[in-house]
């Protein structure tokens, strides 16, 4: 029998363990329940919903272990954060419904022309053909000087629609390749 | 925000409209109840419905939805017939002073002087202000009219030009009879809000605070802008701006939506709000003095007029974008940006896929289908485009439009548009920073990688982008110089780190910089310590100028974690970093008296020290720090009046100079105001078959 105190409760149901000592371990029992916080990883990020940008504390198991992939098994509001002082709006505090879903997108998909229905196809060739659709449709159309005879060097057939979440890093890569590629309907929910 | 989250907690009076921060910022909510609490604040929420804000306010009034300007411009009215306004700070620190050259008509009849019935839009050279005796800048002979360098103007504030008075007379038809018969506000309701609202400028004060809060709830109207104008207006008048509790506060709708507003992913902007060029910019050159502006003002006064700064931001994006491949030889790579003279916007997007002329689209993280207002035209418009490319974590409406009910199968078989759909990263996935409604850059970590096969944006972006190039560089096509001239220089190309991508945003020394005041050389290759060191001979580069200063030799400061906040007004000067250069309230120099003092000595933000010859302060001051009192520079250091401005002159504003009262586009009423000219009549009309317009019945 195991001899750990652990090890001892965990050996039957409280009734059988009880008849032998003659007392009631249930108490006992959820004492040695662990927090499911006790051995995460704590990440500091910001809530993605509303502009206070709360700060929250993202608890995960699992991580700096070797061909173990990192599960969030809780999310809360930080304590630290000056703005929300460790609270959370209901949005915030059901943000790991946001993160650990079923609803996720996990794999490129792609509907063809005509087509009723969406094909998997893989990421290689999904960059392949939107790099080839971008192309041709800006060589089709370029504009490199207006009715007037003025320099312009846009395209008017493509448009971006940029979103709120996205961070300012990935914004940034936008601006730089959109206007490279002379796109004048570049847009985000800034304008909406 | 002008201020901050925490700072309303300072406030002696809120006036919320047009939001509802208790249902939809209500972490953030927590400070305008501890003002409530701790400092006996009175809040007042101006509303049609009878929210959970209004459920917590001292004063509710109910308001008809689309009568805000009327409302702001009735409480104007009553600031100035009663005279509850910051004097001083008004002639001194607004353009009240300053008097409009003749020619200007008000809009007694619902247009202002200038109207073109034909084009509809405004001739706006009358909008102006009176220029001086003495030197003054000529508009050059077919160029655009611009402000006079030297502006006449009267401290007495008694010249009938003066913006003073024309304010006054701008807002004599806003009488408490005319906003009840315009607002639905009961008279004597209207009163006792302007009674309180304005109550701290009564006899004199000027200790008190008072804010305005808003949310979309003003943004999304044809004439939202000026919503906003009225009520910056009435805090100029009532000396609020600038202060710790005061300010113009937009509670901003999402996570990151200040941060894409400053970056710029929209068409008329590029990084750091600099204007984009248009066709009629011949080069470089005649860009930056379109769209760098003169200082304009009285001779006596000062003004620094920041913006004129704007050629070393505008080298600074072209070499952070372009490199080497942007030097002074081929004109900062001014060919590489595409020319814009017309609307790109949002909607415009929409119609024109509608009709046929927008191809190809790519969605990251924007829902276009379900946010429009005709959910259908977005839908119709889908099925003219060629291709679709949308990258989300979860299945929408856009990248599904294809199946949304009513296609038959007959129809779904017409639809040739090729959609892709690309699961990216949620929040916890990716690191990087975002910006809140206070400005606070704050940087997040990533938690865990992205389920299933989903990549992170930057990652997908990146991919699409160097495939493009490669196909360039293998079979050339139109004009790929900027595509493969495009700056790339990532340790990891194929999925570039955000640090170093927040590294180039904040931006370097290219060659060896000095700073001439302090003697201090910022080496090739170093992080650059502000805005400051920016320079326009292509020995800086900088993604976004009003960030420089984030990302320092002395590290990431926008990871800063320091909870200190030895003033107690909730500064934090430590957590994190807001633009610009850590203030945490813009215009501070505001807060004190045209000597340098704080108007109140219990909520100091910033002061002059005669010793030091400098404004120091618990904030960081948002001024010239050397400009002493004496020289009378404007704390509005972004206009090139140095001035807030109650009148707006020439092209600021499409529609008025003044906000005027307009139904709103759908409005069951004729205006009482001016019912032969009821809506804005500078509003853009969309006319396809899927436009449709309410009427009343």
């Amino acid at each position: 029998m195991n001899t750990t105190r652990r090890g001892f409760l965990k050996t039957g149901t409280g009734a059988v363990v009880a008849s032998v000592l003659g007392f009631d371990v249930h108490d006992a029992y959820a004492q040695a329940k662990e927090l499911k916080i006790a051995r995460t990883t704590e990440t500091r990020s910001t809530c993605p919903y509303c502009s206070v940008s709360c700060g929250v504390i993202i608890h995960t198991i699992g991580d700096n272990a070797k061909n173990v992939t990192a599960q969030v098994v809780y999310v809360e509001g930080d304590p630290d954060h000056p703005i929300n002082r460790g609270t959370l709006c209901p949005k915030g505090s059901s943000l790991m419904q946001d993160i650990l879903n079923d609803r996720r997108l996990l794999k490129p998909q792609v509907r063809r022309p005509g087509s009723d229905h969406w094909e998997d196809i893989g990421w290689g060739q999904a960059f392949d053909e939107i790099a080839r659709h971008i192309k041709k449709t800006r060589d089709e159309s370029f504009i490199t000087t207006d009715s007037q005879g003025r320099t312009v060097n846009r395209v008017e057939t493509i448009a971006w629609n940029g979103g709120c979440t996205d961070t300012n890093e990935l914004n940034y890569l936008v601006v730089k390749t959109m206007r490279s590629l002379g796109v004048t309907y570049l847009e985000n929910q800034a304008r909406v | 925000m002008t201020n901050g989250w925490i700072d309303i907690k300072n406030t002696d009076m809120m006036l919320i409209m047009g939001g509802n921060p208790a249902e939809n910022h209500p972490c953030g909510f927590k400070w305008p109840i501890k003002a409530k609490r701790q400092r006996n604040a009175k809040m007042i929420v101006v509303d049609p419905r009878f929210t959970r804000t209004a459920a917590v306010a001292d004063l509710f009034v109910q308001i008809r939805a689309g009568s805000d300007i009327a409302f702001l411009g009735g409480l104007i009215h009553y600031a100035l017939e009663n005279q509850r306004i910051a004097k001083d700070y008004l002639v001194n620190y607004t353009n009240a002073a300053f008097v409009i050259k003749e020619g200007f008509k008000l809009p007694e009849d619902g247009l202002y002087s200038g109207f073109d019935p034909a084009t509809q839009v405004y001739d706006k050279s009358s909008w102006n202000y009176e220029e001086t005796g003495g030197a003054g800048s000529k508009a050059a002979a077919n160029g655009p009219p611009m402000l006079p360098a030297n502006v006449a103007y009267d401290t007495a504030l008694e010249n009938p030009r003066c913006v003073y008075q024309l304010l006054k007379k701008q807002y004599s038809r806003y009488t408490p009879e005319m906003v009840e018969r315009v607002t639905g506000v009961p008279k004597d309701q209207f009163l006792k809000t302007a009674d309180l609202f304005t109550s701290i400028r009564k006899d004199g004060n000027t200790k008190q605070v008072g804010t305005i809060i808003y949310a979309v709830g003003w943004t999304q109207h044809t004439f939202g802008s000026q919503i906003i104008r009225t009520a910056a207006m009435l805090q100029l008048l009532l000396g609020n701006v600038g202060r710790a509790g005061g300010g113009v506060n937009a509670l901003r709708g999402h996570s990151n939506i200040q941060g894409a507003t400053d970056i710029a992913g929209i068409f008329d902007n590029l990084p750091g709000y600099l204007k984009v060029p248009t066709p009629a910019d011949t080069d470089f050159s005649a860009w930056m003095k379109r769209i760098t502006p003169t200082s304009s003002k009285p001779k006596e006064w000062d003004s620094w007029n920041y913006w004129s700064n704007t050629p070393k931001f505008a080298v600074s994006l072209m070499k952070s974008m372009y490199g080497d491949a942007a030097n002074k030889d081929n004109d900062w790579a001014f060919a590489y940006l595409p020319k814009v003279d017309r609307e790109y916007s949002w909607v415009h997007i929409w119609d024109d896929m509608y009709q046929g002329k927008v191809k190809g689209l790519i969605a990251f993280g924007m829902n276009g289908v379900a946010i429009g207002p005709n959910s259908q035209k977005n839908i119709d418009a889908l099925k003219k485009a060629d291709w679709l490319v949308v990258c989300e974590i979860y299945p929408d409406e856009t990248s599904g439009f294809w199946q949304s009910p009513g296609i038959t199968p007959e129809e779904l078989k017409n639809i040739q548009t090729e959609v892709y759909r690309l699961p990216g990263a949620g929040f916890a996935e990716k690191d990087g920073t975002i910006v809140n409604s206070a400005r606070w850059l704050q940087w997040k970590w990533t938690a865990l990688a992205p389920p299933g096969d989903a990549k992170v944006d930057q990652e997908i972006l990146a991919r699409i982008f160097l495939k493009v190039r490669e196909l360039y560089q293998k079979e050339g096509g139109k004009f790929p110089d900027p595509i493969l001239k495009l700056s790339w220089n990532y340790t990891d190309p194929n999925n570039p780190s955000l640090s170093e991508i927040a590294k180039d945003l904040n931006g370097r020394a290219v060659a060896d910089v000095m700073d001439p005041a302090t003697q201090q050389v910022i080496k090739a290759g170093q992080q650059l310590p502000g805005f400051g060191f920016l320079r326009d001979d292509g020995s800086t580069s900088s993604g976004n100028w009003l960030w420089c200063g984030s990302w320092t030799e002395a590290g990431p400061l926008m990871q800063r974690r320091g909870t200190d906040d030895p003033s107690g007004q909730g500064i934090y000067p430590n957590w994190a970093w807001s633009w610009p250069m850590n203030r945490r309230v813009m215009y501070n120099r505001a807060s004190c008296d045209p000597s340098g003092k704080p108007w109140d000595a219990e909520r100091r933000q910033v002061w002059w020290n005669e010793a030091q010859k400098k404004w120091v302060g618990n904030d960081v001051p948002d001024f010239k720090a050397d400009s002493a009192p004496k020289d009378h520079m404007g704390p509005f250091i972004m206009n090139p009046e140095g001035i807030g401005r109650l009148f707006v002159p020439l092209a600021g504003m499409a529609d008025g100079p003044f906000p005027e009262h307009y139904e709103p586009f759908e409005s069951p009423i004729a205006n009482p105001l001016h019912p032969q000219q009821s809506t804005n009549p500078v509003v853009k009309k969309y006319t396809s078959d899927m436009d449709k317009y309410g009427t009343p019945a």
